[in-house]
């Protein structure tokens, strides 16, 4: 198997609240290899951004290890993170709110060059700028449009293209297409897989949709409450969930075929609060399958085949 | 073939903001109120017809006529020259004063909603102080630590209405510093500064313009209120301020005394706003059409 670029090791994000400790990213441990796409699913709230976040240090994690290359990012100063940074980027999921209404495409995009002050030459800056806006399918007239006149895809593009300037190796893609209409999402998830295989990128690819994940993902993480409770490939996991958890999402799934019937398996319940959490698996409350030991033992994350690994005390497939 | 001029041509930002402004009717009338405004401080020996520290204590309180369009006060100095001298210190009055305050309450409110923690708590308690302390005592015991006079009444002045510009900057920060442009920016390794600078300062401009022309008018009222008590300009310099408050005291017999100071002042104030208005919207693409 390739090597990991990036290997997260018992990663931990706690806040502090007026009521407790708020276990955001609790004990969360992953390896994306080189050039793959690693999803992760998960309803609202369940720390899947926050996580995001923790990963490219927008948020400094509590515990645990993020290794890039070999590096942990958590023990970089100040120098050495902004070098970094020139390898790992993100693109948020509101184009909205992700460019400043008060600067032009050319200067959203044109951003990250200045900073790290990649280019001495003024014009090889343009250059640049312009070469990206056509990577990224934007018309050069769009140059000095402002984020306010362009519709959400364009917007989008050139979040893509501001992710792109600094040529990183690692992409965090917070729900990229969420805010968009269905159509364009099907345009910005092509134009992502594209730029993957030109450019030899690694995704981390955080989503709720399990639809749009499945068609992005070589593999998939489904996150609840903190935790990851299944991994594995995105073909083993649409074919042998293993999770209560992921059995009940993919059942939600709609499904373009009135002949099927559908089996809906139906989650009762609130999701239970992630301020200083209870003992036992998180998921038991809502469980159908859930047994006097779930309540009180913390199941560990096994592997149960193959690169299938699961957090669950029982075998309920 | 070498190129010598870059093919991204920026739309030019004082254009663009000129050609928005240009085409708000109202804003362009307070520019041009404020333009004559200007040109009489500019020009006052050229426009007032009298000396204006003049006394003619055979015509005191004057009811305007040719001879005095706006009449004439207690001691018979013509008012409406003493009105177009007073444009002067008003007018530099409202503009040093707010100059000042906005400096220090922009920088202040921008490490304190920027930083949060303790230098917010420290920042925040200090303005509490100056907010606590009504603000004429605060400009009185200010000029009364550095001694009276014009420039120092304008130091005062600007000093106690800093809180306003800080609470306003720290507000506005401590929304946009949660944005995601904000998060972007930090991602490519962008400064504090840098972010502070390029992305938070200019989304703050609107509620910015709008305190500040707001205060040029209160700042011109202060600083009569400041010479009223013997504080700032000294008599006989012609100021509004100070007019309007000796006027004060004819107001049931000669009430053109106040009545012409006041709409001097309330002319420069509404000139003020209307540019303020105007620019805010000038300012934000958003507005464009």
């Amino acid at each position: 198997m390739a090597e990991a670029l990036l290997s997260v090791r018992h990663a931990k994000k706690y806040f502090q609240t007026k009521n407790g400790l708020l276990h955001a990213v609790d004990d969360v441990s992953l390896d994306i290899q080189k050039g793959t796409t690693l999803g992760l699913v998960g309803e609202s709230g369940c720390g899947k951004s926050t996580f995001g976040r923790v990963v490219l240090r927008l948020l400094e994690a509590t515990g645990g290890e993020i290794l890039f290359d070999g590096v942990d990012i958590r023990k970089l100063n100040k120098k050495e993170l902004r070098k970094m940074r020139n390898r790992l980027q993100i693109v948020f999921q509101d184009p909205y709110a992700s460019l400043d209404g008060r600067k032009s495409v050319f200067e959203s995009i044109a951003e990250p060059l200045i900073v790290q002050k990649v280019f001495a030459d003024r014009l090889a800056l343009e250059d640049r700028v312009y070469e990206l806006m056509e990577t990224v399918g934007l018309a050069e007239r769009l140059a000095n449009a402002y984020p306010h006149e362009l519709d959400g895809g364009r917007r989008q593009r050139v979040g893509i293209a501001r992710a792109l300037a600094l040529n990183p190796e690692f992409l965090v893609l917070d729900e990229p297409v969420s805010a968009l209409d269905v159509s364009i999402q099907a345009q910005i998830l092509n134009l992502l897989q594209e730029l993957q295989r030109k450019m030899g990128l690694t995704y981390l690819f955080i989503s709720h949709d399990l639809s749009v994940v499945k068609h992005i993902s070589d593999r998939i993480a489904v996150m609840y409450l903190g935790k990851i409770v299944e991994l594995a490939d995105y073909r083993e996991i649409f074919k042998r969930p293993f999770h209560p958890y992921t059995q009940a999402l993919l059942s939600a799934v709609p499904l373009p075929d009135i002949e099927t019937e559908k089996n809906r398996i139906l989650l009762e319940g609130d999701v239970p609060s992630p301020i200083d959490p209870k003992p036992g698996c998180r998921f038991a409350g809502r469980c159908r399958f859930c047994t006097e030991a779930c309540r009180s033992e913390e199941p560990v994350f096994r592997e149960i085949s193959k690169g299938h690994f699961c957090r669950c005390l029982l075998d309920c497939r | 073939m070498e190129r010598t001029t870059g093919r991204y041509k920026k739309r030019s930002q004082a254009q663009e903001v000129w050609r928005r402004f240009r085409r708000n009717k109202r804003a362009v009338a307070g520019l041009i109120m404020l333009i004559v405004l200007l040109l009489c401080a500019a020009f006052a020996g050229l426009i007032a017809p009298f000396d204006p520290n003049k006394q003619d204590l055979v015509n005191r309180c004057a009811v305007p006529s040719m001879e005095h369009w706006f009449g004439t006060d207690e001691l018979g100095r013509d008012i409406f020259s003493r009105i177009i001298y007073g444009a002067r210190i008003s007018v530099s009055v409202g503009l040093i004063a707010v100059s000042i305050s906005l400096a220090g309450g922009v920088s202040l409110g921008a490490v304190a909603g920027y930083y949060g923690g303790a230098s917010d708590n420290l920042i925040m308690r200090f303005m509490d102080i100056l907010l606590a302390i009504p603000s004429i005592l605060l400009n009185i015991a200010i000029v009364s630590a550095l001694g009276t006079g014009l420039q120092n009444v304008m130091i005062a002045i600007g000093i106690s209405s800093i809180p306003g510009y800080c609470r306003i900057v720290r507000a506005s920060i401590l929304s946009l510093k949660e944005q995601e442009f904000v998060e972007a920016s930090r991602s490519a390794g962008a400064s504090d500064f840098f972010i502070i600078t390029r992305h938070i300062l200019p989304n703050c401009i609107a509620p910015l313009t709008v305190q500040a022309t707001l205060r040029i008018g209160s700042a011109i009222l202060s600083c009569a209120s400041m010479s009223f008590i013997g504080l700032g300009i000294v008599p006989p310099t012609a100021e509004w301020g100070s007019m309007l408050s000796t006027g004060r005291d004819f107001i049931r017999n000669a009430p053109h005394l106040c009545t012409f100071p006041g709409a001097a002042i309330m002319y420069a104030i509404f000139a003020m706003n209307l540019i303020g208005d105007g620019l805010r919207d000038a300012l934000d693409p958003k507005l464009k059409d």
